[in-house]
């Protein structure tokens, strides 16, 4: 399966993207910002970073390149897109996701192994609901915010919650302050799906876990089955 | 040339931490009765000739310089110098 990485000034983790989503089987693709074309992939994943150096809002002016059109336009006819970190921002930012991104509760950059329990899951998620993965969080504006998170949860958006390592969701285990603890969401469609950890820096044993595949690789494994 | 201000705060329901954070360093300096601090942003720019500014202010500001899902605007045309 050919994935596009997206490429935007500023990106620093679309290298991890690419390396990880071949690790899983797939074939990555870079793709460029400014192109508005994806090449024929059949998935995109828009990486983490500091896109345009996050000035004015973080993902505000990387939704504006090119290349955005031509993902919305993926997005719309059902196409996956997986946003991380500054993706997921992007995402927001354009619209294609629910809520917004603002600065951590406290001001502190974290980054620390992070457990998430999958409340949803579905094309960006191929592990059942219920379970913990083990993943990276580095962000220094990654607490969530929507007018309605009972509603989110309630329609199904919700992808994956800040949790402790035995999957309870409470304000301890909550790195930025995200309400209702949400680390990641979908769109109504479940097509395109955003989170601030990092699945791309968990697929290899030797760096602590291989719980990122489940999200990353998800588009594999409903490819494979 | 119209120059406009404009003026993007977050909504009043949105938590600031770098408000909460300035506030609480206040009354380290001896500022002791002040509360309710918000941290916005200030925009400047100048319109051309012929243009309408409202409706291009406007599109600006919801379009790009703020959030409507987290933040609101305000914007006014500047004194003349």
């Amino acid at each position: 399966m050919r994935i596009g990485v997206v490429q935007f000034p500023g990106s620093c983790d679309e290298r991890d993207a690419a390396r990880a989503l071949a690790l899983l089987g797939a074939e990555p693709v870079m793709l460029w910002h400014g192109e508005a074309d994806l090449a024929g992939v059949e998935a995109v994943v828009l990486p983490g970073g500091f896109t345009y150096g996050d000035y004015l809002r973080t993902g505000a002016i990387a939704r504006f390149a090119p290349v955005m059109g031509a993902v919305a336009d993926f997005a719309e006819r059902g196409g996956p897109v997986l946003g991380i970190c500054n993706g997921f921002q992007v995402l927001c930012e354009a619209g294609l996701l629910p809520g917004a991104l603002t600065r951590n509760i406290g001001l502190r950059f974290v980054h620390r192994t992070q457990h998430l329990r999958v409340e949803t899951p579905g094309v960006w998620c191929a592990a059942p609901a219920g379970s913990v993965l083990e993943v990276p969080v580095k962000n220094g504006e990654g607490r969530y915010v929507v007018d309605d998170p009972d509603a989110l949860a309630e329609a199904g958006q919700v992808l994956v919650r800040y949790c402790q390592p035995d999957g309870t969701v409470d304000p301890a285990a909550n790195p930025n302050g995200s309400l209702a603890s949400i680390a990641g969401v979908t769109n109504a469609a479940g097509n395109v799906a955003g989170l601030m950890p990092h699945p791309e820096h968990a697929v290899e044993a030797l760096l602590g876990s291989t719980d990122g595949g489940a999200i990353l690789g998800a588009v594999l494994v409903r490819a494979s089955a | 040339m119209p120059r406009v201000h404009i003026d993007v705060m977050l909504k009043d329901e949105i938590l600031d931490p770098q408000g909460q954070a300035v506030e609480r360093a206040l009354p380290q300096l001896g500022y002791e009765a002040i509360s309710g601090v918000r941290i916005g942003k200030h925009i400047e720019l100048d319109v051309g000739e012929g243009v309408d500014v409202a409706a291009t202010v406007e599109g600006i500001a919801h379009e790009l310089l703020a959030n409507p899902v987290i933040e609101r605007y305000t914007w006014r045309l500047a004194e003349e110098a």
